[in-house]
């Protein structure tokens, strides 16, 4: 599968067994592929690449950990890798963070 | 699994228009302190019709409304606008973050402080040489010690990560690393751009453009060192030189699909190096609004068609360039469907060595000298007629 965000950085050790959210600085802009993402704090700009991805993002934060996030968004545990890695590289760019909103 | 709906490539995606810019240029105003020889806007005196402070404020709720993260400010000299600082900071008030590009000449320590405490502000410094010799003979005498002053007024205040911004010309094409050093020494990063051939840049664009050699010179540059260097997607014509993906960027033309330009009396056009009636797309304050022009302006639809690649149609580059840059070909007098006038393939120097008409300028502030004022030679029926008081 292609990568989900058009960023190359190797994703840091991501841990999918936390609770994960957007950071208070990042904006998201609904597109027909997918999404913008954009962080006012570090002024970097992402794509995400489809939809079901845009849903995890958006929804991390109503769930426990990001797996459960993902499998709310209907990918099952075998399918989560590519996610996974998206996340990862999100996270490593300070998109996301861990802990409560 | 849920199927993942096929998706088009990005570049695709873009090549059809967002709903909203990436990238949104504002060129807040016409007046300048310099006159530099290859500017973009042809710059100098402001337009009487200028928007008033409220009509930006009533543009900045309509870009935080279409979720526009941030407008790259210019001008002009934005900063010389009286309501420029209490524009930015409506802007990013209102959740559209703010670069703004100055000659400096406004960038005090007092300025710089304030801007080092904002989280939502970045700032570009223009320099066109690594020395005044070669700063000054475009930009105009005394341009480089200002901007090295505000360059050092940032750096004093604590402002990490201000953008040097160069115009690569023929004159600093060698002085890249030079450039890169001045960045260091100020905490700033680097930021080159393409010489355009717009607005004043049509008269010296023949003298100061990088030479067939200098292009694979620069190309070989930004592939060893781009990874630290910001380009704004500027030299996707040069990426038939090597591997697809060499080059940093979605190398793609963006304009009216992902980026545009408002000027100073709200017009819009297609993206910053097209300031030209060809090119404009509508006025906000006529056509109701930035987002019904964006979506619906019929340059902006034509735009987002698939677009001919006419003449370039059997080069095997086509996919890398895309037929290079659409103002370039339009202000040097080359057909839009052909190649760029700096196609790697060489294609463009013929191009240009056939006859061809430069379209006249539709817009121009430029300052001709002083207007010298005339005394009457008999005296004024009414002392009204001479004197307003």
């Amino acid at each position: 599968m292609r990568g989900l965000l058009i960023v190359s950085a190797p994703a840091a050790a991501f841990d999918p067994d936390l609770r994960w959210r957007l950071h208070h600085q990042v904006a998201v802009r609904p597109e027909p592929f997918g999404a913008l993402l954009y962080h006012f704090g570090t002024r970097k700009l992402t794509f995400l690449k489809n939809r079901t991805i845009v849903e995890v993002v958006n929804s991390l934060s109503d769930h426990p950990d990001a797996r459960s996030a993902c499998r709310a968004a209907g990918i099952d545990d075998a399918q989560q890798a590519p996610y996974l890695h998206a996340l990862g590289v999100l996270a490593q760019s300070k998109m996301l963070v861990t802990g409560e909103a | 699994m849920t199927s993942v709906a096929p998706v088009p490539r990005l570049v695709e995606q873009f090549e059809r228009g967002l709903d909203a810019p990436i990238c949104l240029t504002w060129e807040l105003t016409y007046a300048c302190n310099l006159a530099c020889v290859h500017c973009l806007s042809s710059s100098g005196k402001r337009d009487p019709r200028e928007l008033t402070t409220q009509q930006c404020k009533d543009i900045i709720d309509e870009l935080e409304r279409m979720q526009v993260f941030y407008v790259n400010i210019g001008g002009g000299e934005p900063t010389v606008r009286p309501d420029f600082w209490e524009l930015v900071d409506y802007a990013t008030a209102h959740h559209v973050g703010v670069k703004f590009s100055t000659n400096g000449v406004r960038i005090t320590r007092e300025v710089a402080e304030r801007l080092a405490a904002s989280d939502y502000v970045d700032v570009q410094i223009s320099l066109d040489g690594a020395t005044a010799e070669v700063n000054d003979a475009v930009r105009g005498q005394g341009s480089f010690a200002m901007a090295i002053r505000a360059l050092e007024n940032l750096a004093e205040a604590g402002f990490s990560d201000a953008k040097i911004s160069v115009v690569v010309t023929r004159h600093n094409v060698d002085q890249l690393d030079e450039f890169g050093a001045l960045a260091a020494r100020y905490g700033a990063m680097l930021r080159i751009t393409r010489l355009r051939p717009s607005g004043r840049g049509a008269d010296v664009w023949d003298e100061l453009h990088p030479t067939a050699e200098q292009q694979v010179q620069l190309y070989d540059w930004l592939v060893a060192k781009g990874d630290r260097v910001l380009t704004g997607d500027s030299f996707f014509h040069l990426s038939g030189l090597g591997e697809p993906g060499a080059l940093a960027g979605l190398n793609l033309c963006g304009a009216g699909r992902v980026v545009c330009l408002i000027d100073p009396v709200g017009d819009v056009y297609a993206c910053p190096f097209a300031i030209h009636d060809r090119f404009l797309a509508g006025n906000i304050l006529s056509d109701s609004g930035f987002d019904n022009v964006w979506k619906n302006a019929p340059l902006f639809r034509e735009l987002r068609e698939p677009q001919s690649a006419g003449a370039c149609s059997s080069c095997g580059h086509y996919d890398s360039c895309r037929g290079g840059c659409m103002a370039a070909k339009f202000f040097t007098g080359l057909p839009l469907d052909g190649p760029d006038p700096e196609c790697v393939e060489g294609y463009g120097a013929p191009a240009l060595a056939r006859e061809r008409v430069k379209p006249k300028p539709s817009v121009d502030h430029s300052r001709r000298g002083p207007v010298m004022l005339k005394l009457l030679t008999k005296p004024p029926v009414r002392l009204c007629n001479e004197s307003p008081v």
